[in-house]
């Protein structure tokens, strides 16, 4: 039998990679602040306040959706991703660091005196709308900092308490009952994470972070949708390290029959994400109520006064639903490396364009003239690759940590043996 | 009729069939198909089976789902039977979406399971001859075509080599028929072959 590679050793190329993208990522930032971030204008600031928000959300979102890939996969016994857990196990580790990031933002936002983003923060909006009152009980600064807080530590916490039980196997062959109660404590630290998770990601924290740009409006369908558009780029950002590392020659025992199955995922949420997209959009378009077409308003405009956003609106469905059904609706291009790679990249820019659609014309929107406007997105890309960079960093850093394998893992001949 | 002259070997272990399959190809004889009583992952690429093609036709009936939903409604309620439905367009996509994606999942669900059932052959009443009926319980039966170059009795050796536990010269009907197995099989004249009681 040939040896496995064990153990990563980052290229120097790759390290390059991340430091640069890091680097054009944070210079971008600056450019921002100096812009726009430094001036006296509060609606001037409040786009450069959004451009990092946007960007740790979406992809603080991203890498907590590759711990809920990992736990639910765990939770139902799903023995095929054992091969490829430490590249998940090696993202997640970027939830706390992008998590302080975002909780720092997002504080700033709410505490400091700029309310443009979160309107709901500031006490002269609250007493003189109606909407705001009676939400006031869920939206308001107390609960939004508590509970902020405690949902990405409690992320953060079970995540590497499942980390450390997923090392805890690395130097002790298990026997067979050991194995059992290794399965066991697996599979309820995963369903802990997962209830954790239908709290936080799946009711409650879009809300408070997203769904408040617009204060006035509400979806009780939000939340999945939110979710949908981030497990979709968390599969794909799996699938896109492993392409890498098996490219590298690592991940031996990875092969064609795990990446497809990933590809069902990316492929399967894709239409998931639209149906909820559609059903959120339809509602809201059969009712007609001016208090919830608002959004969309913004985003689409009317026939007569389009929003600048149509473009993004459409491209958004164009790259988020034609493209996966179209290009990975075949066996064969899940299984092609090239596609996939290619897919992968479309899929997390697609997911972050939805995510600059979501947060940016609540932001620009000006409260004279009710008219929204596009920002230059050139610069919240570049910062986007900043994170991108980030997440690169930690994945390579913490990977080359730890074995590559879980070599007594109960489950690995399971996955070794895979066949979709 | 098409009643052909076959080799048949009965394996009783996964572990021999594969190894049997690759060498009997590679020996060059005609595998016309092996009968498992449950599906076996793998064995298809083993056998060098092409992929099929259910999938082009299942996208083929779910495009006329789609087509035919939105040729319809467009006609009732543009042309045919314009209604105003709280103010909206006569023309409103967003409205139609559920009943077209609905009569996109009948259609290519229906369509796909026709034509699996055209392409496994089956169908009430449509009878296939059984080469081994332990192959629907505990027996993966291998059946070899005997063409006119086929030395029948290398063959046989060469099955038994690869270890089946059973091995057969038979004559089979291949294709299907309508009807009862007792009063069939004396009508394709298969005496020397009593169907399994």
């Amino acid at each position: 039998m040939t040896t496995i590679k064990e153990q990563f050793v980052i290229q120097k190329r790759y390290s390059t990679w991340s430091m640069g993208l890091m680097a054009v990522g944070i210079l971008c930032l600056i450019i921002l602040f100096i812009t726009h971030g430094a001036k006296s204008d509060q609606r001037e600031q409040a786009r450069f306040w959004a451009s990092l928000l946007q960007n740790s959300l979406y992809f603080l979102l991203v890498t907590n959706a590759v711990m809920f890939f990992m736990c639910a996969t765990t939770l139902s016994w799903g023995g095929w991703q054992i091969t490829f857990r430490r590249v998940s196990e090696a993202i997640s580790v970027a939830v706390p660091v992008i998590g302080v990031i975002s909780i720092i933002v997002m504080l700033i936002l709410v505490f400091g005196s700029n309310h443009v983003i979160y309107a709901w923060a500031d006490p002269n909006n609250v007493k003189q709308s109606h909407d705001l009152q009676s939400k006031s009980p869920f939206l308001n600064k107390g609960f939004f900092t508590v509970w902020t807080l405690l949902i990405v530590s409690l992320w953060s916490l079970i995540g590497a308490r499942i980390r450390k039980l997923s090392r805890s196997t690395d130097d002790n062959p298990l026997t067979l009952d050991e194995g059992k109660r290794f399965t066991w404590t697996n599979t309820v630290w995963a369903a802990i994470y997962l209830v954790v998770f239908a709290l936080s990601v799946m009711s409650t924290i879009p809300w408070l972070w997203l769904m408040s740009i617009n204060a006035h409006w509400y979806s009780t369908m939000y939340s999945w949708y939110t979710w949908a558009s981030t497990f979709v780029p968390a599969c794909a950002l799996i699938a896109i390290f492993i392409i890498y590392l098996k490219n590298q020659g690592y991940l031996e025992l990875t092969n064609d029959e795990h990446l497809h199955d990933l590809g069902k995922f990316m492929f399967a949420f894709s239409i998931f994400w639209t149906y909820l997209w559609f059903s959120q959009y339809m509602l809201i378009w059969y009712s007609n109520q001016p208090e919830e077409t608002t959004y969309f308003i913004d985003r689409l405009g009317t026939s007569s006064n389009p929003s600048p956003y149509k473009g993004i609106f459409f491209l958004n469905l164009i790259i988020n639903f034609v493209a996966p059904i179209l290009i990975l609706m075949k066996r064969g291009s899940k299984r092609n490396w090239t596609t996939m790679t290619f897919m992968c990249v479309l899929l997390i820019f697609g997911h972050w364009l939805d995510f600059y659609q979501m947060v940016f014309p609540g932001v620009m929107k000006d409260p004279v003239t009710c008219q929204t406007r596009v920002p230059f997105m050139l610069l919240d890309f570049v910062v986007g690759l900043g994170f991108i960079g980030l997440i690169m960093f930690i994945t390579a850093r913490s990977l080359s940590r730890m074995p590559m394998i879980i070599k007594h893992h109960p489950f690995l001949k399971e996955s070794i043996i895979h066949h979709t | 009729m098409a009643i052909k002259k076959f080799v048949v070997g009965s394996f009783d272990d996964e572990a021999v069939l594969f190894p049997a399959v690759r060498s009997v190809r590679r020996s060059g004889y005609k595998m016309h198909d092996i009968y498992t009583p449950f599906p076996i992952h793998g064995l298809d690429k083993a056998m060098g089976l092409k992929d099929t093609s259910l999938d082009t036709a299942g996208f083929i009936y779910g495009i006329t789902g789609t087509a035919t939903a939105l040729g319809f409604i467009s006609w009732v309620f543009t042309y045919d039977w314009p209604l105003n439905i709280g103010g909206k367009p006569h023309f409103s996509l967003p409205a139609w979406i559920p009943i077209t994606f609905e009569l996109t999942v009948l259609f290519s669900a229906v369509g796909m399971f026709l034509t699996f059932c055209y392409l496994c052959q089956m169908a009430p009443f449509v009878k296939k001859d059984h080469f081994n009926l332990r192959s629907t319980d505990d027996l993966f039966v291998m059946a070899l075509e005997c063409t006119d170059r086929t030395n029948e009795a290398e063959a046989v050796a060469c099955l038994e080599r690869v270890g089946a536990k059973d091995v057969k010269i038979d004559r089979r009907e291949t294709r299907w028929w309508l009807g009862r197995y007792d009063k069939d099989t004396k009508m394709f004249g298969m005496k020397e072959t009593e169907p399994v009681a």
